[in-house]
């Protein structure tokens, strides 16, 4: 019986809109931050000075410093951008691959207006400093929960569809949207995991080096599983669609589908070589991510191979030269990815601006493009008619490749240049540049064009803006499309019904084995080291909780978000032993909830800032740090000399972490503010003796007390008072 | 490290999943086609009847 529905496009255009918006938002934040970044330490007499002025002003706002913002950025082109394109990708082509409207309507538009909300809710908590500091999950713990509740709206809708469907087959495109849903609800539950202190404060469950792990786990596979595998289910419907032939091989997609799902999920340690996480676990993250070129290389052929024989059409095809763009630079970040996962490359790139060329590859190039491609394709058929402009379109391909060439060339070569100027020494064996400051100045040539080539991108965005509302003016949305089909036959047992078994005994046994021998080798190799060493992090006995003032000045420096632009690790190179100090030992970080390595040096690393500066260094540098470091790109923090030390909050903070096992003594958290005020008055006279006048009571002093704590507890012999300055 | 124990049950969950997900694909016969799928996405299948009045159904198979 042919059964007649319809599609539901109007949920699918709700979805696209909210792309547009949300990544022009989502670019011009983050050429906001690039140009914050480089343009603070301009100087009055420069010629571009009133040019950059909006912004060094922005960076000196308590609300819209790069360090609020930085996180703004990566989450509105992650979760606001990526995510509003893999919805309007995902609900136009499952409808149609599975010939059913989606499930319900109502789960639709919960599903879109929820995830809605917890955008703005994003876009204004950030910008306040209410964040948990783990990269791309910094959301605090109630938009946490909303996100947990959306998703499974999602989940619903998009299963009851699937079960609801008039197709057998489930096309490629859907194994990859389903194992998006399954991964992501993890990832972001057990990462996310943490204890409240108050609706807008909340401890990470985990600490230190757990911490780290657990949180780059999550890291990497938001990137495999919310940037890749729901952006390979939409390359595998809308590239041969656009190309009007089917994908290359069809084997090759299910093949490189499973291999994918399966290794992935083990890479995650990359993130973490030469840092305090045990060894064995950085090289097993390196060889699953070695292992991942084959099935990231498997994707991108099989897309770029659909275009055997078509090639001269993406000559007159702005669609498919997004397209082709877009799956040559998943490509090279897969290639590359790996490779910098190997410890030998990862000692020059880590903490470098190599990173975030290598991110910008994936995140303007695949991620982008394959959206531009997918909304120069969907808008003239969802409107019923042709495209505005396709010079327009044309124009914005180019402005955007070299929008990504802008951006990501000049910071291969800061991240280079920066690392060994780290790594050099003089014959005579000390380091040539002392100053940290001299390896920024070197590469600000970078940071402006990579601000340049951000704004080719927006720009591009912008073109495409345009030409897609011109084409919307000259048609109409088709806002139920009618379609038919054929009802699902009931009841059916396989076409080989009773014989499954010889399929499975053909080849899928094979393949079953395998996958299986991957999991439990990923398990197997894990699990077991565990059991032979008995903790992995030996407690120091000289290792002591936070004092109450610490801690929040701990807190201050999560809320300015100070680990975008400083790590807290000192990797056992002798470049960084000699610039910072001993190197980081896990054992230090077991009350660090959560933990602060961060992942990018555009300042040193603070991991043993404790007692290197006299408090006043910090009092003076803090307000503005040119005046002790001529021509730094730091903006000064006025704000913590006004913001008062939120005391009120001290005892819950104390009882959060004592439930989380940190050992404070019974009943500390009544004393706590008076063990804080007594610690601030210390400070406050240590400051009186250089000349300070200053409150006990301002953020400033906590932070102080904080940065002179950094990394000083493994100096100290056991029971001692808190060092100061040297 | 114990929170290792956590990640590789989570991550090892998710993968008894996708297994079982991948047994069940082969064991309904998902894969026995491995040519078709691919051809039959290009052809969107445009209603032969033009619509005017025809109710339309909603079948919850």
């Amino acid at each position: 019986m042919i059964e007649r529905f319809q599609y539901d496009n109007k949920i699918v255009k709700a979805f696209m809109m909210a792309t547009i918006v949300f990544g022009i938002v989502g670019m011009l934040v983050g050429f906001i931050v690039a140009v914050e970044l480089v343009a603070q330490g301009t100087t009055t007499d420069a010629w571009y000075y009133w040019l950059v002025r909006p912004f060094t002003w922005m960076n000196e706002q308590e609300w819209l410093s790069f360090g609020r913002l930085r996180p703004l950025h990566t989450n509105a082109i992650i979760f606001a951008f990526v995510g509003n394109g893999m919805f309007a990708g995902i609900y136009y082509s499952l409808q149609r691959l599975l010939k059913a409207r989606m499930f319900n309507d109502g789960l639709s538009w919960l599903h879109f207006w929820g995830w809605q909300l917890i955008i703005v809710a994003a876009a204004i908590t950030l910008p306040l400093g209410i964040t948990t500091s783990k990269e791309y999950a910094e959301l605090e713990w109630p938009i946490d929960i909303a996100i947990t509740l959306i998703w499974v709206v999602f989940g619903i809708n998009m299963f009851g569809t699937i079960l609801k469907r008039r197709e057998r087959h489930l096309y490629v495109a859907i194994w990859f949207y389903i194992a998006t849903w399954v991964t992501v609800a993890m990832l972001h539950i057990v990462n996310s995991m943490a204890m409240p202190v108050s609706l807008f404060k909340s401890y990470s469950m985990y600490a230190g080096v757990q911490d780290a792990l657990v949180q780059w786990w999550y890291g990497h596979n938001a990137v495999a599983f919310f940037l890749t595998t729901p952006y390979l289910g939409l390359m595998y419907y809308f590239m041969p669609k656009a190309a009007n032939r089917p994908v290359y091989s069809y084997k090759l997609s299910i093949i490189h589908f499973w291999a994918l799902i399966f290794i992935y999920i083990w890479a995650g340690p990359h993130h973490l070589l030469y840092s305090s996480l045990p060894d064995w676990a950085q090289s097993l993250g390196t060889v699953f991510s070695i292992m991942l070129i084959a099935p990231s290389w498997g994707g991108m052929l099989n897309g770029l191979l659909t275009l055997r024989g078509a090639w001269d059409r993406v000559r007159e095809e702005p669609v498919l030269k997004f397209m082709v763009v877009a799956i040559t630079a998943y490509g090279m970040s897969t290639l590359e990815g790996p490779l910098l996962s190997t410890k030998f490359l990862n000692s020059i790139s880590h903490f470098t601006d190599w990173t975030i060329a290598h991110v910008h590859v994936g995140g303007l190039g695949w991620n982008g493009f394959l959206t531009f491609g997918m909304i120069y394709w969907l808008v003239p058929r969802m409107w019923g008619t042709k495209l505005y402009s396709k010079s327009l379109a044309n124009a914005h391909f180019w402005i955007g490749t070299l929008g990504i060439v802008f951006y990501a060339i000049p910071l291969y070569f800061a991240g280079f240049t920066q690392s060994l100027m780290w790594k050099q020494f003089t014959p005579d064996g000390y380091l040539v540049y002392k100053n940290f400051l001299d390896t920024v100045l070197q590469i600000k040539y970078a940071y402006w064009m990579r601000s340049l080539g951000g704004l080719l991108f927006l720009s591009g965005a912008l073109i495409m803006v345009y030409n897609v509302w011109k084409t919307i003016a000259s048609g109409k949305l088709i806002a139920n499309e009618d379609a038919e089909a054929p009802a699902l036959e009931k009841n059916y047992v396989g076409e080989s019904s009773g014989h499954w078994h010889r399929w499975i005994e053909r080849r899928p046994i094979q393949m079953l084995v395998v996958s299986l021998v991957l999991v439990a080798a990923g398990g197997i190799i894990e699990i077991i080291p565990t059991f032979l060493i008995e903790s992995n992090v030996p407690t120091i006995t000289q290792v002591k909780p936070y004092t109450p003032l610490e801690l929040h000045g701990r807190d201050i420096y999560v809320m300015e978000g100070c680990y975008t632009c400083h790590s807290q690790m000192v990797r056992p190179f002798r470049s960084e032993t000699e610039r910072y100090g001993e190197y980081s030992k896990a054992g230090e970080f077991i009350y660090d909830h959560p933990f602060q390595w961060g992942s990018k040096r555009t300042g040193p690393d603070l991991h043993r800032v404790g007692g290197k500066y006299p408090d006043s260094w910090h009092y003076y540098h803090m307000f503005d740090p040119t005046s002790m470091n001529a021509g730094s790109l730091m903006p000064p923090y006025a704000h913590m000399y006004e913001n008062l030390i939120d005391k009120e909050m001290i005892p819950a903070k104390i009882r959060a972490m004592q439930g989380l096992g940190v050992p404070y003594p019974e009943g500390f958290d009544q004393q706590a503010v008076a063990d804080l005020e007594a610690q601030a008055a210390k400070i406050v006279a240590n400051l009186k003796k250089d000349g300070i006048e200053a409150s006990p009571d301002v953020d400033i002093i906590a932070l102080i007390a904080y940065l002179q704590r950094l990394g000083t507890d493994i100096k100290q012999q056991p029971a001692t008072q808190v060092v100061q300055a040297q | 490290m114990n929170v290792i124990f956590l990640l590789i049950a989570a991550s090892t969950l998710v993968a008894v999943i996708f297994l079982a997900a991948f047994t069940w694909a082969v064991r309904s016969g998902q894969f026995e086609d491995d040519r078709s799928p691919a051809v039959r996405i290009l052809g969107d299948h445009k209603p032969t009847i033009t619509k005017t009045n025809a109710t339309t159904t909603k079948p919850n198979a």
